[in-house]
């Protein structure tokens, strides 16, 4: 088991590097490719009257004059040992780990990033607690009821869930729930759990809800699916055979062996979610690092988009590795080694 | 199935339309239940020519949102009309606009100093005197010497990149001064004079009229020396005007306080009436139109009107349009003909492409009579001081006749091909080209369109005349604003060959010696009436020369704010003025 972590921990490392050079030349490699100057790529850091002159000395000032295996390095060893930026007025520390420094928002990037997590995390974490319970509970039980109203009911929900996109539901329960009827906050409200944990769930509910819904529809669609093949094997009739409680066979049995699609797409979703519910968080105003994403494309402010690649690659990684850890607890037929 | 779905969208769709309704509602009854004086009663462009709800009342927190965040709160680092407008509530410049509706807010009135400016040296020399008795937030008496850093300071390109730089290029800088934090000992007097602690002096390299509009700009809002904390300085600029920063979250939420040491009595002009400032930053857009309309928030602070979603439900509906202001913005949507590429090197066959032009069909391209704008007859817009209609070319849908006769001179009487630009992911753009593309075609003129991210528009696609030759680029979409409502203000970076670079322009199409020379004439006027007439000049040789095809001036719909007081569009900005605005 320690061996198999570490093996995977080092292949995660390697793909995090790998991630941050398909990255560093999307961002970097390709503009030159496609003709950009260092000049041209500097022009993104000044003002809308910067003379040629203010242009060259960005370009010199940012490093973009220097060979791009210099850049690439220049960035990776500030991950690791951090960085020093010429702000002009003076030199910016970026301690380690220095994900790059925006010359838009004259910030560093980690600390905006871990700044925004938070939001992030509180969004994925209510709104996957309540898609798990919802839409595991939906589909086990229309798997029991096949063919029942509330089967036919809760797919036909569970096929608008999927349908429907955020930037709908949420404006739509924004609209609804905030403006008109006043009994949820409106967008953009955030509290930290550890200031005010109740008023923390109460902004979060309908951010939580509206992507918990979306979320819900499919993990109801997957679970029914995995039941319905789950609870048709013979070690299910062999349960049954033996004498145990109807209860026991569907949880223990029947959905137990259901989990294991679900634990890895669960995986996948939840790891996307902390690298940043882009359309959730622009949708309620949440300053998540979604939200910190969006702005970073739109200002095409590359050190940002560099910093939220690589974080959300991180989650993603690091979620798969739980998740291959919990097959093992899912499903006694894997071991791992 | 989809009897199910179709009851779902219904549903949903009756929902969002009782909750609009409420929305609805609430606004008017809250405007007649005392929200707003009885006076105060909306209707459509109401505060474009007056001020709507005026009051003196004190109190209340007045809350403003972005959908984004604009580029610094520091005032040596702003190039944003909305940042400009609101500044002014926590730094006070020399100069600034009087907080007036309409035209009248475009006039300049003395602010930080105790008067405008006044011309020696045939316009070369700029003296300002400071009031009396102002301070910082700290307490500390603001001085000449204040003013002068701040304007120095923002000559510093590397730390404040987004600011403007007029007096980068204007002032008489020696030549071994890089900036306040690389030379600071340099002497920059023959720059920028302080004989005493009240008198501020400026020298220019030559003669400019319009000085006063420099001494408008934020970055002579005074900033303390031992206060300056460079690129640190946006996180708390120190507050001269009426009120200052309590939080700094960037990105996310500014909230300003009355500062204490601010005495009326030394501010004319300002109000001061909320005890308190919230400004919520990465608001979702349509959001945003929701609680304007719906009372939660009173300002959207970019100031150019509401969402595509919003604007036919509030256009439609008889209560909500009365409470919408449709200013005219000094702004221009236009298309550069440029005459680098062949054969519209050839005015006649520019001209073709203005004749043939279904201008109609432009404007609707750009959003129509309310949210895109007037149709445009040249490059000016019409608030500009000096601004003349110039009659060159139909506005309807097209003179095909005169299009072909043109083409005939041109040498091209069966039309010609040629490449549009525009930024695909602006979907007005797009319709724009298409839209042109259609028109021209009646006369033979083949247009190929091609869209680029507009994060690298002008940087490395149409704003970088290698890649437009190379690319046999004609015609390209474009807009402008006014730096300031006036002749210099808006033309001079767009029709000035001479401001041509390598990559980043925003002028691609208008390279005249002639008209480089009108502007040169215009810059050294000292006498407003003929400085305006000069611009004019200027407009109507870039139509004669048929440089650009003008699409329309831009028109916003803005939602008049429900319980907010003194709520006016000034002409300075073509937005509410954010001075004097009050909480009702």
């Amino acid at each position: 088991m320690g061996t198999y972590i570490i093996r995977r921990l080092i292949g995660a490392v390697f793909m995090l590097i790998v991630v941050s050079m398909v990255t560093f030349s999307i961002f970097f490699v390709v503009p030159r490719l496609a003709g950009a100057t260092p000049m041209d790529m500097a022009n993104r850091y000044v003002g809308r009257a910067a003379t040629a002159e203010i242009v060259a000395d960005q370009a010199e000032r940012l490093g973009f004059n220097d060979p791009l295996v210099v850049q690439y390095g220049r960035w990776i060893a500030g991950v690791f040992f951090g960085a020093e930026y010429d702000t002009g007025a003076g030199v910016e520390q970026c301690p380690a780990p220095c994900f790059g420094y925006s010359f838009i928002t004259r910030q560093p990037v980690w600390p905006d990033l871990m700044d925004r997590l938070p939001v992030t995390v509180s969004l994925a974490v209510g709104a996957a607690v309540l898609w798990l319970i919802g839409g595991i509970a939906t589909g086990v039980v229309s798997a029991l009821k096949r063919g029942s109203l509330f089967d036919r009911a809760a797919m036909g929900v569970a096929l608008a869930g999927v349908s429907l996109p955020i930037f709908f539901t949420g404006i739509a329960s924004l609209v609804v729930f905030s403006y008109g009827l006043g009994i949820t906050a409106p967008g953009g409200s955030y509290t930290p759990f550890t200031e005010n944990p109740v008023e923390w769930a109460y902004n979060m509910i309908l951010p939580w809800t509206t992507l918990a819904f979306l979320y819900a529809a499919s993990y109801a669609r997957l679970t029914r699916a995995g039941m319905l093949e789950t609870m048709s094997e013979d070690y299910i009739r062999t349960a049954r055979a033996k004498g145990l409680p109807e209860s026991k066979v569907i949880v223990k049995h029947g959905l137990r062996g259901a989990l294991t699609p679900i634990v890895t797409i669960f995986g996948l979703d939840f790891g996307l979610l902390l690298g940043g519910a882009v359309l959730t968080e622009s949708t309620f105003s949440l300053n998540g690092v979604g939200k910190y994403a969006v702005n970073a494309i739109m200002k095409n402010d590359l050190p940002q988009i560099m910093g939220v690649t690589m974080l959300t690659a991180f989650f993603v990684v690091i979620a798969n590795l739980i998740v291959d850890l919990l097959y093992a607890v899912v499903d006694p037929r894997v071991r791992l080694s | 199935m989809k009897k199910k779905s179709a009851l779902a969208v219904t549903a949903v769709g009756a929902a969002l339309a009782l909750g609009l309704s409420a929305c609805g509602g609430g606004g008017a009854s809250q405007s007649q239940g005392g929200g707003e004086s009885a006076a105060a009663k909306h209707t459509m462009n109401a505060a474009l020519e007056n001020v709507f709800n005026p009051s003196d009342k004190k109190g209340g927190t007045l809350k403003m949102a972005i959908s984004e965040d604009w580029d610094s709160i520091d005032p040596g680092d702003t190039y944003y009309a909305l940042s400009w407008n609101l500044i002014r509530i926590y730094g006070r410049p020399l100069v600034t606009y009087n907080p007036a509706p309409g035209a009248k807010g475009r006039e300049l009135v003395p602010d930080l100093a105790e008067s405008l400016g006044t011309p020696s040296d045939d316009g070369k020399t700029w003296t300002y005197k400071l009031r009396e008795g102002v301070k910082f937030e700290d307490g500390t008496p603001i001085t000449s010497k204040d003013v002068k850093y701040a304007v120095l300071r923002s000559l510093d390109k590397k730390t404040f990149p987004n600011g403007p730089t007029y007096f980068n290029d204007w002032l008489d800088l020696p030549k071994d001064f890089k900036s306040v934090y690389e030379t600071p000992d340099v002497n920059t007097d023959q720059a920028i004079e302080t004989p005493d602690d009240r008198t501020i002096v400026f020298h220019l390299k030559k003669p400019f009229g319009g000085f006063d509009n420099f001494a408008a700009l934020p970055s002579t809002i005074p900033v303390p020396k031992d206060k300056d904390t460079g690129t640190k300085y946006r996180e708390h600029p120190i507050a001269s005007g009426p009120y200052m920063f309590e939080t700094v979250q960037t990105g996310k939420q500014y909230t300003l306080v009355r500062n204490p040491h601010w005495d009326p009595a030394t501010d004319p002009i300002r109000k001061a009436l909320p005890d308190r400032y919230e400004i919520y930053l990465g608001v979702n857009a349509d959001d945003l139109d929701n609680r304007v309309i719906s009372g939660d928030l009173h300002v959207d602070l970019a100031g150019t009107g509401v969402q595509p979603a919003a604007l036919g439900r509030v256009l439609s509906d008889p209560q909500l349009k009365e409470r919408v202001d449709n200013p005219t913005g000094a702004r221009t949507w236009y298309i550069p003909i440029v005459p680098d590429v062949k054969p519209l090197d050839n005015v006649e066959c520019r001209k073709a492409i203005i004749y043939a032009a279904d201008r109609v069909s432009l404007q609707q391209a750009y959003g129509g009579e309310f949210a895109g704008g007037e149709i445009a007859t040249g490059l000016m817009p019409p608030s500009i001081d000096g601004w003349k209609r110039i009659d060159l070319y139909p506005t309807g849908t097209g003179d095909l006749e005169k299009a072909k006769e043109a083409l005939a001179k041109c040498g091209q009487p069966n039309g010609f091909e040629t490449t549009m630009a525009y930024r695909s992911d602006r979907p007005k753009e797009k319709a724009t080209a298409e839209s042109l593309q259609q028109s021209l075609a009646r006369v033979g003129i083949k247009l190929n369109l091609k869209g680029y991210p507009t994060s690298d528009y002008f940087t490395l696609y149409f704003g970088k005349p290698s890649f437009v030759k190379e690319n046999g680029i004609g015609l390209g979409t474009h807009g402008w604003g006014a730096d300031w409502n006036d002749g210099f203000g808006f033309m001079s970076q767009i029709t000035d060959s001479r401001t041509i670079r390598e990559s980043g322009n925003y002028n691609i199409s208008i390279k005249s010696p002639e008209i480089d020379k009108l502007i040169d004439q215009a810059n050294e006027e000292t006498d407003k009436a003929k400085r305006d007439e000069l611009w004019a000049q200027v407009d109507y040789k870039v139509m004669e020369e048929a440089f650009v095809l003008p699409i329309v001036w831009s028109k916003s719909v803005l939602v008049r704010p429900t319980g907010a007081t003194n709520v006016f569009v000034t002409g300075a900005f073509d937005m509410y003025d954010y001075l004097n605005m009050g909480v009702a």
